[in-house]
């Protein structure tokens, strides 16, 4: 027993020691192609330890505390700024990365807003935040012309009512339900009047009982499963539980539609912690994703866009084609995006949507 | 000679010391300076920064440095507790789910014990045994495995239909039903032990004699038995009660997103809203929901253990 507890205690130890061979990623849940996990350790010799999460909260906790032993983490660019702002992060040495030129800059223009100069981050991914039918279920729910494409189909409690019984999930993601409402009721979805953002308690508090759950990761499969008829979500989150149903065959059909009304429009940012172990790996990670063939294929394979404009050629024509994931103009101009809010008005919009969770 | 002696009471006085110093320093490490931090941050002000909250204490700067830091301590985070019900409602559901929890283990763990009191000899090891085994898997496993047993599809469900005694599945998942379930699942032996460890050194001779006086055996059971094993019941509803009034784990695994209890709450400030100072107030608060009725009880016993005498 002693000899196993000592050779444990030693394999620990050297477990430790290599870390500097290590790079520590911390990425959202069903995000990338985990061939290229295996084509990065096989191309670059370091061993890559890869973390999930599914709620910019936590990881802006783990930031905000120090000492997470992360090298990359992917924030949502509203969070990045508080966290740069906060001093979580390292500025990047743009010479360790010489892919960086493959950036897009029509994207680049956009996440500068976050991040001026894009000096702390690069670009993932980027999306929408829209709507999840399982449209087979939902129509026959509410006929034919179901308003799909519309934030009536999930704020109407005339229609939740109808669905509640087949499942509605909602994001459990504040910054994101907030300036949907307040699309919905016809505000400023940034607004950050208190009064304002007050609004949206009495939109949430008449469908709280017809919504299942609320949950930013769960859906994909309930969706792909025929568990749940609606999903509020992430692009291409939602467009994976489409491609989920359709090779398990179940007769389940998932679209995805941004919201007429407007749909918000989010970049997950790649960025080194201020602590990071080894920024050397980080950087040789964030250099190997920009890489135009990987890149495409962490895109083809979780059908989101990416800020990569050296990719696009290598991209299936499902994804570069589909206006759900690359809009066309149109659809471009009816995005909109938000700031993040500053610390008291943060604490009025957590402590609402809290209120609207528990149902008091 | 006498050198022996004062060498020995000298040790003695030393043995004595460090008999009372451990417990006291254990308490001063693990208890008071974790408390101390906790409190410090419930009266700082939220941050955007690492620590999340401000003021930070700064000891190079001296005395100055601890004056500026002391100046900036307020109590509005206990003030905003008081202006929000969800947090008292929070405080009550826990206290009721504790309360009605502990009751539930005990109406559970007090027969387990006194059969197992009551066995053989031979077999108490085993019965033993049994009891302690659930620990060998991690507690995390044991909670998770529930959800395969109480879901819609899972095997209670499966079980009861094919047995016809439900037509449809039944919701128990989400439900604080399940929350229930789960609390007296894991805390039963927390229960069980102590009872048992007091109902094993009685006496059954005290038994006979109270049957040879005329008690039935309910009677022998209401006046005998059960003073007895006082001391195992009291210590047992302390471990489910307590830590069951924090627990977080359970209801937000079996619970639904109504099951309101201070844990999950506790949670959601610190890793949903990101309040530190917010999260640390409402710790500060359980913690002395805890020890109040802890120390009145303590102090009951003590004047009851003098009156006694």
């Amino acid at each position: 027993m002693k000899t196993t507890l000592f050779s444990l205690t030693v394999a620990v130890i050297a477990a430790g020691a290599a870390s500097a061979e290590e790079v520590r990623v911390y990425n959202w849940s069903d995000y990338i192609d985990e061939e290229l996990l295996a084509k990065f350790e096989a191309e670059t010799g370091l061993e890559l330890v890869y973390d999930v999460f599914d709620s910019n909260e936590l990881l802006e906790t783990k930031m905000l505390a120090g000492g997470s032993g992360y090298d990359v983490v992917v924030p949502t660019s509203t969070f990045l700024q508080r966290q740069i702002m906060a001093g979580a992060f390292q500025k990047l040495d743009k010479t360790k990365l010489p892919n960086i030129g493959n950036m897009w800059d029509v994207v680049e223009a956009r996440t500068a807003q976050y991040d001026p100069g894009n000096e702390y981050s690069i670009n993932y991914m980027w999306g929408t935040t829209g709507l999840g039918v399982n449209v087979g279920k939902v129509k026959e729910i509410l006929g034919e012309d179901a308003p799909i494409d519309s934030l009536e189909l999930v704020l109407n409690p005339a229609n939740m009512e109808k669905l509640a019984a087949c499942g509605v999930h909602f994001l459990d993601a504040p910054t994101e339900m907030i300036p949907m409402a307040l699309k919905y009721l016809g505000e400023d979805p940034d607004s950050h009047d208190p009064d304002v953002i007050a609004k949206t308690e009495a939109v949430y508090m008449v469908i709280r009982p017809y919504i299942q759950k609320f949950h930013s990761s769960e859906y994909i499969n309930a969706l792909a499963n025929g568990d749940i008829c609606v999903a509020v979500g992430w692009s291409g989150d939602i467009l994976q539980a489409r491609d989920r149903a359709a090779e398990a065959d179940n007769g389940v059909e998932v679209a995805y539609n941004a919201p007429k009304e407007g749909a918000q429009m989010w970049f997950d940012q790649m960025a080194i912690p201020v602590d990071a172990p080894n920024p050397e790996g980080a950087h040789v990670f964030l250099n190997f994703i920009m890489d135009a063939q990987n890149m495409a294929a962490a895109s083809n394979y979780v059908y989101y866009a990416n800020g990569n404009e050296a990719s696009q050629e290598f991209l299936v024509e499902d994804v570069i084609g589909d206006p759900a994931i690359y809009p066309d103009a149109a659809t471009l101009d009816n995005l909109f995006t938000t700031t993040p809010y500053p610390p008291n008005v943060q604490r009025v919009v957590t402590r609402l949507w809290t209120k609207i969770k528990s149902g008091t | 000679m006498s050198d022996m002696t004062e060498d020995t009471d000298r040790l003695g006085a030393l043995r004595r010391w460090a008999l009372i110093l451990v417990p006291y320093l254990w308490l001063l490490g693990l208890f008071l300076v974790p408390f101390i931090i906790v409190l410090k941050i419930s009266v700082s002000d939220i941050a955007l920064a690492i620590p999340p909250y401000a003021p930070t204490l700064d000891l190079s700067q001296g005395w100055q440095g601890l004056r500026d830091f002391l100046g900036k301590l307020d109590f509005e985070n206990y003030i905003f507790l008081t202006q929000d019900d969800l947090y008292w409602k929070a405080y009550l559901s826990s206290l009721r789910i504790a309360v009605v929890a502990t009751v539930l283990t005990l109406l559970v763990g007090f027969p387990v014990a006194h059969a197992m009191a009551r066995a053989p000899e031979e077999w108490r090891p085993t019965l033993m045994m049994l009891v302690i085994l659930p620990f060998w898997t991690s507690f995390l496993i044991r909670v998770y495995a529930w959800i395969g047993i109480l879901s819609g599809e899972g095997y209670l469900n499966q079980f009861l239909m094919a047995l016809g005694v439900i037509d449809s599945p039944l919701t128990i998942l989400n439900t604080p039903v399940a929350v229930y379930i789960g609390i007296v699942y894991t805390y039963l032996p927390f229960m069980i032990l102590p009872i048992y460890a007091t109902l094993e050194k009685m006496d059954d001779s005290l038994i006979e004699a109270a049957e040879d006086l005329g008690c039935t055996r309910l009677q022998s059971f209401w006046l005998v038995t059960l003073p007895l094993a006082r001391p195992g019941i009291i210590a047992g509803c302390f471990l489910v009660f307590i830590p069951t009034l924090g627990e977080f784990v359970i209801p937000s695994l079996l619970g639904g997103s109504n099951t309101l209890m201070v844990g999950k709450v506790l949670w959601d400030e610190f890793f949903q809203n990101r309040d530190w100072p917010v999260a640390s107030a409402v710790a500060v608060i359980l913690l002395l929901l805890i020890i109040l009725p802890v120390v009145l009880f303590q102090r009951n016993q003590e004047r009851q253990g003098e009156a006694g005498k």
